[in-house]
Parts: structure tokens; C-alpha cells; sequence
């Protein structure tokens, strides 16, 4: 009976015994008030809280922006820690209305797991980071090294994959977390540490002797990024979708957090005003207010800033915008138009 | 509730009275089956409300209850495999493979658990200031932190602590393997296999295919096994007809060693060396750091505890024993063999059941240093590539009960017959 | 007298010679070396080896802990300071000890956390040492309220209203218990139900509508480390207890279908690893329940954790039951107690009494499981080590935090099984 009790009270506390297929995914975050957002157990760059407890990051700083649109407060936003096993459980369940935890996007996820992915926030690829000293320059003179690799990712499909095609034999160390393979590969556990090539970026930037360590030019799949939703509630997958465009969209037209407020005020650029919600009245099609994509943008800064910011070359991780360049850049972020 | 009648009165009625509706609450005889159809009522009533939330949860997903994906191509590697396999195999083929892993791993620490376990348990008893209290620090260091802790040390000492295979290479390399025979690195240790020059093929069991020249030494090793119990009988038959024993360890030795020895020499069994090619050690049998980990983690773990049951049990026989032991003039190692031990073992056994129980339990540890195990595979990269949470879910758990069964089984069948027999 | 003999016979000594000191190797410290350490062949070879040991292992540690840096910002600060000797960074732990054993909990709030704690031992008081008075039991049964309030917070009117709902199923007992006892049990069960769907949550608006009292509340995903440890561990083996009794109770019926319903509960739950347990609170749950039902993690992995330790206690509650001489059962039937009577005031209280070393083992056994619960992504401390590892300042730090979490562990296991020992020693009144 004691059970029972504290099990109510905290469950009433807490979330109450919330019926959330009751009302749409946008009608329960604005009831609550809150955002909740599954992020990483920790990625340095792109998820993982200081030492303060607040979190940090290139994914974090999306559901910030998701915060700041949705709830007009971008720290309306909780993050729950999931790992690679737990997070679609956790989106499926309605534990987390949102899942911002460099996730790559699949038939199979996207299909037989019925979720949705909106788009991508980064695109990245698998690569492989080995030591200097080792000699090595390409991926296909890696017959017989032992590869550490972060179990429960696609990467170790890809890994399978590419090294049964081209006919060599690898010995697999499989390790849970990413700090975990670092330590491997640091101590020469493994010979080649292999994983997104964002994340090697970062964890080289990490390292004592960050120029010990070269990462083979081969990227031998593509790992597009983005934040995924649950199927079948197509007007909040929209809110996310269209609040990551609004971000890539304001690098593209010039729209930073540092002069948004100047544009708002007198812009004559119709594109420009759509987006700041000026005119057009796009937000309130979304279920929100017009300001919502100006209230993200203030919230982290548009598409480049957020990069710059966490992940870009003035920071420890130090990765190069490659692919995550706007299209007029020679990269791969197209941002449908607003209109 | 106003046609009851004292309940007392309705115990002590005779039997004869008609039966009445309230009996089936106040009467003894038919509480108990109200009280149990009550209680299936109820189970019944949860289950069906379980099943029905599964069936709509399901429908709400967009999915069915299937294991198919048990035969759909696993796509991932697995490093340790006790039984062929590659990633165009099955999820089931894979699952397979960590069973196999999960039940390597559980025999192994056993093993090591039960050594280091009696070792320390007697040694704690020791007279021997220092040894009893190292072995008391052993004890409790090892029995108050966590597992997994040990399990995640053992693993950084492994991949921190001892050289990298470059360390081998050289000619005047850091590091040389031990009588050029093991290799000690942070990759595992690499120890020499034996190999036959004569294959005599495989035994084809289903989806295990063990090689027939294994089978052969393992059942000429069981048969030298019976065939020395039956020697040791009948020298205890002749002991107890004349007084005598007879000497048979050299026939004991024989009966053991000779025809195994002969089936290597026949099978032209050798030693494969490892060496240091590549990027690896290649050759001989690699015993990996995540094996080692696990095994020593959970070995050492658990032997802390068995020490603590061992000296229990020891404890537990009264002084009485062993001074009677020493009146009929037995000597210390016989007391200890003959008299102590035997009785210990009955209240040694059953605790000794639940740890190694929970010993097997805890292999399914072995994701946090990267042992591919039944949870590892089936139960970590099937179902985070399938999707498939619940059926693997619950086949993991059904294998997990079925070995736990089986081992508990198996130890209540042995601890019956150490068990005292009272007449 | 040793005048006469003096005269009489001269060679024999007329006094005593003073006792000679025994040989150098027969006393004080080479004695006692020679028979602790050096008795045989065999005690010595263990000596020396036990010495190597001792040895090494502080040549390897030692100068690597004397060595230690406690001020650095980060992990490359401290490789400066160390400048190529080898030397411990403990500096990780001033950084960040406060998320290792608090995670994210709001810092000006640490004192509630530890004012929980603290009230802890209060309640337990009465439980652990009989001479106390009973009154204090009153502060024990309101523990688990002021507990949850203290450390969630939310409006006070929350817990009291919880609460209320046992009170009114002890105010229907006892009115009804007059009548028939049967009807009193069913009131008891029902009316705090009855409170708990309809009119607790009621009272609760209203009370905190007209008295917002209160501390500020805090979501659980604040939790984490060694306070996450705790609180899963804790109200687990006290939520297990009632469970495992009633299991226990179960096992021994001679009703055949509770008891093989009970039998197979304990089995499967003791067969099957936590770990699948865990999973099925984090993946699972949301397929068991009605959909679109979801609560808290922490919740469902207490309710997970709590299920296991009621398997295992129920074993341990059982092994008490066995322990009770047959006489006491037999004695309870004489005097004409009826079945729960007997169980409530002769044989439980005996049974619970042999069975607490038990407990305490088991709660020592589920306190260090809870560090399984990474694997879920729950930040315990061992996932806190992770998060930090993660941090770019502390990329590649090991050894200082798995010794800080360790030394943690160590301490509370440590004292907790002392305190069992105690507790066996003064337990036993030896009814032989």
C-alpha cells in the first residue's frame, strides 16, 4: 500500500498520469510548460552538461531554439540523457517529444520504426582516425587492425560492411560510450578508432597531442544527422521541421540574433519578413505565434552561429562547416523557401 | 451479512447442515478455495489487462508480435566466436554466438571464483597475522564496491596498464612475450593453441558443429575419468576386505593421462605459436581484454564472497570434529579433508548455488567493456537495429531464466547427495 | 620455615632464584613474528609472498597518489602542473564532486538532500534500537512523506494528502472493526483507495490554493549520482520489505495455487539478471501500459528495483520463518490465535528479528546494483563519470574518478555490513 501511494504522489508530481495520445504533442508541451528534448549521455560539442549542470552543445543548442519558438523560453527545455539503445523507446513512449542526439537518419528507422525524421542538422559520414606513427594513409591498407567502434550504431554495420567488400578481416572492439573508445584507442587498444568524422574531430581536439593522430581521408557512408519525431502527429513534426529550416534559412538571408531586431523593425526583403513573422502569418498556420522563428533565432543565433558557437574551428572541437555549408557555399543545407 | 451466524458456531456445526452461501467465507474448509479462485480471478484479470495493452500498443505502432528478425541477415561482426559465423549470418545465428559467449564466460568465472574463493576463505583463517589480514582486505575491498566498477578497473588496467603489440616489434622491442610463448598486451593475451595435424572433421549438431577430434579427447577424458572412479572403488573394496589399500596412483595417473596423451600423439597434435604480424598477433588463442576483464572482474567479485561462505562453513563445523580428529590420530591435512570439509560442504553449497547464480547473472555486464554476450547481441544490437525491444526482451529474459534454472537444478541434484542422510 | 631448612640441608637452595627472562626467541615481537609469520616453511613462503604483494601494489600506487594535483582546471592543466611525472589528477574531483554526489540538484538546495539523509537514521532509530520509545514510530511511518517532500518539493498538501489516505484507512478499520472484522479489512483497504482517486487530488488543489506552502519543487531529472544511488536503493529495499513478507507468506501456504503463484514470482525475478528488469522499465513498460501512459524513470526503476528486492527478501524472510522453532507456531495454535493474529504478534516480529542481517545484506547487495542503471542512461555516478569524460576539460581523466566513486561505495557498503555484524552478534539470544 505504500507502493501505491508513492507511486500516485510522484507520478501526479511529476508528469500526472498524463493521457498524451489525449491531445497533440504541441497541446501537451504548452500545458506543461516545458519542452523535453532526448539528447546524448554526453558528446562533447554536441550534448553534454557542465559543470554546472546546464547542457551544452550543437544538438542541445537546436532544442533550445525548439524551446525558445514553442514555449518563448529556451530554457524551457529538459534534456533527458538516452543511450543509443534507449532513445526511440523513449521517443515511441512519449518520454521525450523530440529526440536532438545525432541520430542517423534510415530506411529502416524512418519505416519499420515509425519515426520521422524532419531533416538534417548535420551531415556527417563514417572515417577512421588512427596514429601517425602507424604509417597508414589509407582505409584500405587496414587488413588485420583492430577497430574500436561504438556498439549499437550504424557504424558498425557500415564497418561490417566496407571491410567485408573489400576483402579484409578486422578484430572489432566493441565499446559502449564515446569517452570509453577514446580511452581504447588512446591507450592502443585499437589500432583505428572509427565513428562519425564530426565526432572524431572532436575527440582529436580533445586529445593531449591532437597532432599525433590523422584521420584517413575515406568517409565510407553517409551519416545525415537530424532530429526525429514520433509518427503520425504530422503538425509537430512540421514545428520542428520548419524551426531547423528557420535557422539554416536566416544564415542564408543574412538574418544573425545580433541584427534580427533591425530587420524586424524595417526590412524590405519579403523572404526576411515571412521568416520574422512580419508578414505572412506563418507561424500561426504552425499552431504558434508570428514571432516564432525570430524568438529561435534570438534564442541560439541562426544556422552558422549555433555551429560556430559549439562546434566550429574557434572552438576545441574545431570541425570546418564541409557539407554543412549552405548550398551557395558549395555545401548541402537547402532550406525549402518561406513562403 | 445479516444471515451469518458467529463463526464459530459455523466451524463447530455438523456437517450435515445444508450448505449455505456464507460458508464459502466463514467456513475453513471452503475459505481457502474461495480465497484462491479469488486470486485467479484477479491474475486473470491483470494478465488479460497486460495482454490487451500489448495488443493496442502494438496496433498504435504499427507492428506485429514476430521473430522474424531472428533469421534476417545481422549485419555486425561479433569478435569472440565460439562457432562460425559473419555478419551475412543471422540475428539468431548471432544470438547464438553470445549465448555461447554468456555460458564461456559464466564456466570460467565459476571456476576462478571457486579457486580464489576457498584459497582465500581458508586463508583467512590462517594463523598468519599478515596473510589472514591481506586476505581480509581482499575480502572486503572487493565484496563493498560495486561489480561493474570492478568489471570497468579490470578493463583500464588491461587497456591501460600493459603494451601495445607495437612494443613487441623491433629489434630491440619494449616489451618479449613470455618463454615466446604468451603475449601479454593491451589488446588481450595471446596464448598458444594446439592444433591437429589429422582433422577428422566436425560433428554436425544442428547449428553447433563442434570439431570431432575435441569431442574425441574430451570423451576419452571422461571415460579415463570412470575408469578411475572404478579403480579407487574397488582399491576401497580391497581396503575394507583386508586392511590394506592398495597403491593405485600411478594406475590412476595412467587411466587418466595415458590415452589422452595417445590420442594427441595419434591426432599429431602441435602448439600454434602466436606472432606478431601486421598490426597483431596472429596465431595461438586470444584471450580478449574484454573476456579478461569480465572474467576477472566477476571472478574476483565473487570470490570475495565465496571466501566469506567458506569460512563460514568451515567455522560452522564445531571444534568438537576436529579435536576428535586429531584423538584418532589423523593428521591435520587429513582432519581438514577427511572430517572438516566434508561436513562444511553441506552448509557451504547452498549459498554457494546463489553466487554462482548470481555470477551468471552478472555477465550480462559485459557490454561495458565490450563482451559480446547474450545481452551484448540479442539483447543490445539486435534489438537497437530491428527495433524489436519486446520479443528480444522477453527472449532474453526466458534464456536468462532457463540457464538459471538449469544451473540451480543441476546444484540441488549434487547438494542432495553431499547432504546428510539421517536414518 | 626456610630458616630450619637452611640449616638442614645445605645444598638445597633456601630461596627462590628470580625468574629468568624467557629466550630473545620466545618473547615479545620475535615471538610473535616467529608464530604469526614465520611458524613453517609453508607461512613463510606466505609471508614473503604476501609482503611482495603489499609491495608492489604501493610501489605502483604510491607515489603516483603522493604525486596528486588538486587545482586544476582541466585535465591538460593538470598535465602542465605534472610536467611529464606521473601523478594523480584529482583535481576532477574538486571540479566536479558536487555532480558526483548530487547530479544536477539545484546547489543552493543541497541541504535538503542531506537533511533527508540525516532524517533517515531519526527514522530508522526506533526500527534498529528497541530501548527507544515507540512513540517515535509515529516520526518513522511519516518519514517516506517528509522524504519525498523534501527532496522533490511541490507543495506540502501533496504528501499530507497521500498520507491522509492511510490514515482513513486506519480510521474505517477501526470503526468498522466492531462489527466484523472482515468488513473493517475490506473498509481499510478500500477507503484509502477511494481517498486516493477522488479525493486526494481535491484536497490537495484546495489546501495549496488557500496555503501555498511549500518547497521549490524539483524535477527529477535534477537527480543523479550518489544521491540517485541512494534513493533508488533505499526506498526499494523499504518499499521490497512489505512485498517480501507477503511473498514469503505465499510460499509457505498451504493454499497450492497462491503458493505456486508466489513460487514462480520469486523464481523468475531471481532468475533473470536486473539488468533485463531495468531494460524493461526503460523499453518495455510503455508496451505493458495503456497507451500513451508514461511516467517518470526514476519511478519505473524503483518500481523495477523494488520488485527484484522483494524476490530476494522474500528468501531472506522465508529462511527466518524456517529458523523458528515449530514449537512457536504450535504454541501461537494453542492459545488459540487465529492465522494473521499469530503471524502478527509471535511469528513475524521473531522471524523479521533473525531475518534483519539478512536484509541488510540484501539492501548492501541492491545498493551497489544500483549502479547498473547506466545502462539505462540514468545518470548515477558512474554515468556522471561519463558526462565528465565527455567534458573537453576532463577528455581522458579515468583512474581519479572510478577511485573517488569506488571510495564512495566502499565507505557506505563497508559501514553498512559492520553494523550487520554488530546487529548478528546482538540478535543472537540463542533460544537453544
Amino acid at each position: 500500500m505504500k507502493k501505491t501511494v508513492f507511486v500516485g504522489a510522484l507520478t501526479a508530481a511529476t508528469f500526472g498520469a498524463g493521457m498524451v495520445h489525449a491531445q497533440t504533442t504541441l497541446e501537451t508541451i504548452q500545458n506543461r510548460g516545458e519542452l523535453i528534448c532526448g539528447s546524448n549521455t554526453g558528446q562533447a560539442g554536441f550534448g553534454a552538461p557542465d559543470s554546472n549542470g546546464v547542457w551544452q552543445g550543437f544538438d542541445v543548442g537546436f532544442c533550445r531554439a525548439l524551446g525558445a519558438a514553442v514555449l518563448n523560453d529556451p530554457n524551457a527545455v529538459t534534456f533527458v540523457p538516452l543511450t543509443s539503445q534507449t532513445r526511440f523507446s523513449a521517443l515511441a513512449s512519449g518520454e521525450v517529444d523530440v529526440l536532438a542526439r545525432n541520430t542517423t537518419w534510415t530506411f529502416v528507422r524512418d519505416v519499420d520504426l515509425n519515426l520521422t525524421f524532419v531533416g538534417t542538422n548535420y551531415y556527417d559520414g563514417q572515417g577512421f582516425m588512427v596514429t601517425r606513427e602507424l604509417g597508414v594513409s589509407s582505409a584500405l591498407e587496414l587488413d588485420g587492425a583492430t577497430v574500436c567502434i561504438e556498439t549499437g550504431t550504424t557504424t558498425e554495420l557500415n564497418l561490417a560492411d566496407y571491410f567485408r567488400v573489400n576483402n579484409m578481416s578486422y578484430e572489432p572492439v566493441p565499446v559502449d560510450t564515446a569517452a570509453e573508445a577514446q580511452q581504447q584507442y588512446l591507450a592502443g587498444a585499437c589500432d583505428v578508432y572509427t565513428t562519425d568524422v564530426s565526432a572524431l574531430a572532436s575527440s582529436r581536439a580533445a586529445f593531449a597531442e591532437p597532432g599525433d593522430h590523422a584521420i584517413l581521408p575515406e568517409v565510407i557512408s553517409k551519416e545525415p544527422l537530424g532530429p526525429v519525431v514520433r509518427h503520425g502527429d504530422d503538425q509537430w513534426a512540421d514545428i520542428v521541421q520548419w524551426t531547423l529550416f528557420a535557422l539554416i534559412a536566416a544564415e542564408e538571408l543574412g538574418v544573425t540574433s545580433a541584427n534580427m531586431e533591425e530587420l524586424k523593425a524595417g526590412g524590405n526583403n519579403p523572404e526576411i519578413n515571412r521568416l520574422l513573422g512580419v508578414e505572412g502569418g506563418f507561424g500561426e498556420m504552425l499552431g504558434l505565434d508570428n514571432d516564432w522563428a525570430a524568438r529561435a533565432i534570438a534564442a541560439v543565433g541562426n544556422y552558422g552561429e549555433l555551429f560556430s558557437s559549439t562546434i566550429g574551428d574557434q572552438t576545441p572541437i574545431g570541425l570546418a562547416r564541409g557539407l554543412n555549408a549552405q548550398w551557395t557555399q558549395g555545401g548541402l543545407l537547402y532550406a525549402p523557401p518561406f513562403r | 451479512m445479516s444471515s451469518t451466524t458467529d463463526p464459530r458456531a459455523a466451524e463447530s456445526a455438523p456437517p450435515k447442515r445444508a450448505f449455505h452461501p456464507s460458508m464459502l467465507l466463514y467456513d475453513q474448509r471452503y475459505r481457502s478455495i474461495t480465497i484462491q479462485i479469488f486470486a485467479l480471478f484477479l491474475l486473470m484479470l491483470g494478465a488479460a489487462w497486460l495482454i490487451d495493452n500489448v495488443i493496442n500498443n502494438l496496433r498504435l505502432l504499427g507492428r506485429t508480435f514476430s521473430f522474424n528478425f531472428l533469421s534476417q541477415s545481422a549485419g555486425y561482426d561479433i569478435n569472440q566466436r565460439p562457432i562460425e559465423y559473419n555478419s551475412q549470418m543471422t540475428h539468431g545465428r548471432a544470438a547464438l554466438v553470445g549465448f555461447l559467449n554468456t555460458v564461456i564466460l559464466a564456466v570460467m568465472g565459476c571456476a576462478l571464483a571457486t579457486i580464489l574463493g576457498v584459497l582465500a576463505g581458508v586463508l583467512r583463517l590462517s594463523k598468519n597475522w599478515i596473510v589472514s589480514r591481506l586476505v581480509t582486505v581482499y575480502v572486503e575491498v572487493f565484496r563493498n564496491i560495486p561489480t561493474l566498477i570492478w568489471i570497468l578497473i579490470f578493463g583500464a588496467v588491461m587497456a591501460e596498464s600493459m603494451p601495445a603489440p607495437s612494443a613487441f616489434r623491433g629489434d630491440d622491442p619494449a616489451s618479449s612475450m613470455i618463454f615466446d610463448a604468451i603475449a601479454i598486451t593491451n589488446r588481450g593475451v595471446y596464448v598458444p593453441a594446439i592444433l591437429f595435424t589429422t582433422e577428422l572433421g566436425v560433428l554436425p549438431l544442428g547449428p553447433v558443429s563442434p570439431s570431432l577430434n575435441w569431442v574425441l579427447v574430451l570423451a576419452v577424458l571422461v571415460a579415463g575419468i570412470f575408469a578411475n572412479k572404478v579403480l579407487i572403488d574397488h582399491a576401497t573394496r580391497v581396503q575394507n576386505a583386508t586392511g590394506i589399500r592398495p597403491k593405485t596412483w600411478w594406475k590412476s595417473l595412467l587411466v587418466l593421462f595415458g590415452p589422452v596423451i595417445l590420442i594427441f600423439l595419434a591426432l599429431g597434435a602441435h602448439l600454434e605459436y602466436p606472432e606478431l604480424r601486421g598490426f597483431n598477433f596472429v596465431g595461438g588463442t586470444h584471450l580478449r581484454n574484454s573476456l579478461l576483464a569480465m572474467w576477472l572482474g566477476l571472478g574476483i567479485y565473487t570470490g570475495a564472497f565465496i571466501a566469506e561462505i567458506v569460512r563460514g562453513g568451515i567455522l560452522a563445523i564445531s571444534k568438537g570434529q576436529t579435536e576428535a580428529a586429531f584423538a584418532l590420530g589423523l593428521q591435520p591435512g587429513k582432519t581438514m579433508r577427511l572430517v572438516i570439509l566434508p561436513q562444511a560442504l553441506r552448509v557451504i553449497i547452498p549459498p554457494l548455488i546463489s553466487q554462482y547464480l548470481n555470477l551468471t547473472k552478472n555477465t550480462s555486464l559485459g557490454l561495458a567493456v565490450g563482451y559480446m554476450d547474450l545481452r551484448s547481441t540479442l539483447g543490445g544490437i539486435t534489438i537497437n537495429q530491428t527495433g524489436r525491444e519486446l520479443e528480444g526482451m522477453l527472449l532474453l529474459m526466458a534464456v536468462y531464466l532457463a540457464i538459471s534454472l538449469t544451473i540451480s537444478g543441476l546444484m540441488n541434484v549434487y547438494n542432495s547427495r553431499v547432504k546428510l542422510k539421517e536414518r | 620455615m626456610s630458616d630450619t631448612h637452611a640449616q638442614t640441608v645445605a645444598y638445597v637452595r633456601n630461596e627462590m632464584l628470580p625468574p629468568a627472562d624467557p629466550p630473545l626467541r620466545e618473547s615479545g615481537a620475535v615471538k610473535w613474528l616467529r608464530e604469526n609469520l614465520f611458524s613453517g616453511a609453508l607461512n613463510t613462503a606466505l609471508t614473503l609472498a604476501a609482503l611482495a604483494i603489499i609491495w608492489y601494489a604501493l610501489a605502483a600506487i604510491g607515489p603516483w597518489l603522493l604525486n596528486s594535483v588538486w587545482s586544476a582546471g582541466s585535465l591538460a592543466e593538470c598535465r602542465a602542473i605534472l610536467d611529464g611525472t606521473s601523478g594523480a589528477c584529482f583535481s576532477v574531483i574538486t571540479d566536479r564532486w558536487h555532480q558526483l554526489l548530487f547530479g544536477f540538484y539545484p546547489p543552493q538546495h543541497y541541504w535538503r538532500p542531506v537533511l533527508t539523509l540525516a532524517l533517515l537514521f531519526a527514522a530508522l532509530a526506533p526500527v534498529l534500537f528497541p530501548a527507544l520509545p515507540r512513540k517515535m514510530m509515529i516520526f518513522s511511518a511519516t518519514y517516506p512523506f517528509l522524504a519525498y517532500h523534501l527532496l522533490w518539493g511541490g507543495s506540502v498538501w501533496l504528501p499530507v494528502s497521500a498520507a491522509l489516505g492511510f490514515v482513513a484507512g486506519y480510521l474505517a478499520y477501526v470503526i468498522l472493526a466492531r462489527v466484523s472484522t472482515l468488513v473493517a479489512v475490506f473498509a481499510a483497504i478500500l477507503a484509502p483507495v477511494f481517498w486516493w482517486l477522488f479525493a486526494a487530488g481535491p484536497f490537495d488543489q484546495a489546501l495549496s490554493s488557500v496555503m501555498p506552502f511549500g518547497l521549490e519543487f524539483v524535477r527529477s531529472d535534477r537527480f543523479g549520482g550518489f544521491l540517485i544511488s541512494l534513493i533508488i536503493g533505499i526506498s526499494g529495499i523499504s518499499l521490497s520489505l512489505p512485498i517480501g513478507i507477503v511473498l514469503a507468506l505465499g510460499r509457505q501456504s498451504d493454499m497450492v495455487f497462491i503458493k505456486s503463484v508466489c513460487v514462480i514470482v520469486i523464481e523468475f525475478i531471481r532468475g533473470v539478471p536486473l539488468i533485463t528488469l531495468l531494460f524493461t522499465a526503460s523499453l518495455l513498460l510503455n508496451y505493458f501500459l495503456p497507451p500513451g501512459t508514461t511516467f517518470d524513470l526514476i519511478l519505473r526503476v524503483i518500481i523495477m528495483v523494488t520488485l527484484f528486492a522483494s524476490a530476494y527478501m522474500a528468501e531472506v524472510i522465508r529462511g527466518g520463518l524456517a529458523a523458528l522453532p515449530k514449537g512457536q507456531y504450535e504454541a501461537a495454535d494453542a492459545l488459540g490465535l487465529n492465522y494473521w493474529k499469530a503471524q502478527r504478534l509471535i511469528i513475524m516480529p521473531q522471524a523479521l528479528k533473525i531475518s534483519i542481517p539478512g536484509i541488510v545484506n540484501t539492501f548492501i547487495g541492491l545498493f551497489k546494483d544500483t549502479t547498473l542503471v547506466v545502462f539505462i542512461g540514468l545518470l548515477d555516478p558512474i554515468g556522471l563519470s561519463n558526462a565528465i569524460r565527455a567534458d573537453t576539460n576532463w577528455n581522458g581523466i579515468y583512474w581519479e574518478l572510478f577511485i573517488f566513486i569506488a571510495a564512495l561505495f566502499f565507505i557506505f557498503c563497508f559501514g553498512m555490513s559492520r553494523y550487520s555484524m554488530y546487529l548478528e552478534r546482538k540478535l543472537k539470544t540463542d533460544h537453544k
